[in-house]
């Protein structure tokens, strides 16, 4: 620990540690070498999440690199949270680019195992998995804690610092050794869990309960996965194509209710093209807006549960959703009551 | 068993291509048991490969033999008259046979008439799953017997990620193969045994697998 109790200092252990119910935010790099794209992203994440998770080549597909987006985020004001897999980097690789991070001023990790790069767009390529979560998570805190690397050798000169992050499933089975995984987690060095989409509230209440009775909450900050749906299709997609994904019927309907009364999609085809477009544009401003209510009221729903310090906000690819998400929730450090000046 | 699966007829027809003599070898151990370049699998390859040319007007001496063992130099001796007088050997055998055979009979190329695809259980008739990975530092004993190295998509040693869903893994197409880290968990549970589960399992040490080279062993105790 440094002089101030903190482990690290970043903005994210430091709301967390003020007793917050934080929330956070993500942002997927392009898959392109364009940072204009960082730039128009970021504007709609700056001051009102804690700190921005950075993905590491999400469902393995080649997007830019986590790393230097968090230097481009750091550039703009946003503190980000970068994310790293073992599927792509030895034990040599991840130290020396955790090196390279913490000198570049990053200071939060999120430590995974990655997708497996059969679903990306490389599924010829040779996977290394040197590590899994939890083994990176205990090197990670051997090199900040006990300023040793991986293999037992002292580190000479400055440590790498991180507060540490690690994913968790509670939809994923076998359910009865979620809890116990995540467990797993917190001893083997993760500071925070961010867990999967939750779009089944009574059964994540089942595994916060659990994660409870075993104490685990005290051992580390549980931040609750989020995300808005962006329509019907895609409530569907995520309810039945998603491998450790569950949504509740319930949102089902309410994205389907949610155009009702307006023009139906068959309706549509007979108009004239201005109508129609316009049609279009208020069956998606509505099932957006109903989104975004399903979002608010699981937030608040989290926000009631023992054990859960805060929300991680997944708006992949409509970050402009996040500002109205906390606004209406009122959490984070631009909408939490409690962390406006007097 | 070491399990292999026949090189497709076009990949065998142009690896073949230059030679007038082919000798197909065949191996009697694994590959026979696993129905892919025992005498059998030799015999129809040739008859396949002596049409082919045929049609294709430039016939091929084709010719078969098979060994018990073409990991072994002293079978392999056996057809040392028919590798004298052959241009090229097709062999059938694993890997390690058709290596042997180069090693064995440097004045002669051997290609791989086989893909050499894994240490393998055959779990019914005609399905042979993958199951060691000769990693060389085995886990069994801390895994209710069932490998994560070889089974896991990722290797994964502390548990099943968030891809395990109903017992099936995320990773495969089929979507019925099972996610062993499910399966080592009902194991464990039903010896009693799920307190393994709840240990963190450091970094796996991969020197012992290929990581760290090609691997030999010697036993002095043996040797003459």
């Amino acid at each position: 620990m440094s002089d101030n109790e903190y482990k690290v200092g970043s903005n994210l252990e430091k709301a967390l540690k003020a007793g917050y119910f934080v929330a956070t935010g993500e942002l997927g790099p392009p898959q392109n070498a364009d940072g204009k794209v960082i730039e128009h992203k970021a504007q709609f994440l700056s001051g009102i999440v804690e700190s921005v998770n950075i993905t590491d080549n999400q469902t393995a597909v080649v997007r830019m690199s986590s790393i230097s987006v968090a230097v481009m985020l750091m550039r703009l004001g946003i503190e980000p949270n970068i994310q790293m897999t073992a599927r792509d980097r030895n034990r040599i690789a991840i130290q020396s680019d955790l090196l390279g991070a913490y000198a570049l001023g990053v200071r939060n990790l999120l430590c995974l195992t990655g997708d497996h790069q059969s679903f990306g767009n490389h599924p010829q390529s040779k996977n290394v998995h040197d590590l899994d979560s939890i083994s990176m998570l205990q090197m990670c805190r051997d090199l900040r804690d006990r300023k040793l690397f991986q293999c037992g050798d002292a580190i000479k000169g400055q440590e790498p610092r991180f507060f540490l992050g690690a994913a968790a499933n509670p939809f994923a089975d076998p359910f009865d050794y979620r809890p116990y995984r995540l467990g797993k987690k917190a001893a083997a060095g993760a500071d925070f869990i961010q867990t999967q989409l939750i779009y089944n509230v009574p059964k994540f209440a089942e595994f916060m309960r659990r994660v409870v009775d075993l104490g685990l909450h005290e051992k580390t900050y549980i931040l609750a996965g989020v995300g808005p749906i962006k329509s019907l299709p895609a409530a569907k997609y995520m309810a039945t194509k998603v491998p450790g994904m569950e949504v509740d019927p319930e949102y089902i309907q309410r994205m389907s209710n949610s155009t009702k009364g307006l023009p139906g999609l068959e309706e549509i085809k007979a108009m004239e093209p201005k109508e129609a477009a316009m049609a279009k544009a208020a069956r998606k401003e509505a099932a957006q807006a109903e989104g975004i209510r399903i979002c608010v009221d699981i937030i608040n729903a989290c926000k009631d549960m023992k054990g859960v310090a805060g929300v991680h906000i997944m708006a992949i690819e409509w970050e402009e959703a996040v500002d109205e998400i906390c606004r209406n929730t009122k959490i984070g450090p631009k909408y939490d009551p409690a962390r406006q000046p007097a | 068993m070491i399990v292999a699966q026949q090189k497709p007829l076009e990949e065998i027809k142009a690896m073949i291509a230059g030679a007038e003599k082919v000798l197909i070898l065949g191996c009697g151990t694994c590959v026979t048991v696993c129905f892919a370049g025992g005498e059998k699998e030799v015999s129809i390859l040739a008859s396949q490969l002596r049409m082919a040319t045929r049609m294709a007007g430039q016939e091929k001496e084709i010719r078969e033999f098979t060994v018990q063992r073409q990991c072994e130099l002293e079978f392999n001796a056996l057809a040392a008259d028919y590798v004298a007088d052959s241009d090229l050997i097709l062999s059938l055998a694993c890997g390690i046979g058709v290596q042997t055979m180069n090693e064995q009979f440097p004045d002669k190329m051997t290609v791989p008439g086989l893909n050499t695809s894994g240490l393998s259980q055959p779990t019914e008739q005609g399905v042979w799953e993958e199951r060691c990975q000769a990693c060389g530092d085995c886990v069994l004993a801390e895994t209710g017997g069932l490998c994560p190295v070889a089974r896991c998509a990722k290797s994964l040693m502390n548990g099943p990620c968030g891809g395990s869903q109903r017992g099936i893994c995320e990773v495969y197409a089929d979507k019925q193969t099972p996610c062993v880290w499910d399966q080592i968990y009902h194991r464990l549970e039903a010896l009693g045994q799920l307190d393994k589960l709840m240990e963190v399992r450091p970094a796996k040490q991969w020197q012992t697998s290929r990581d760290g080279g090609q691997r030999k062993i010697v036993r002095e105790d043996l040797r003459l």
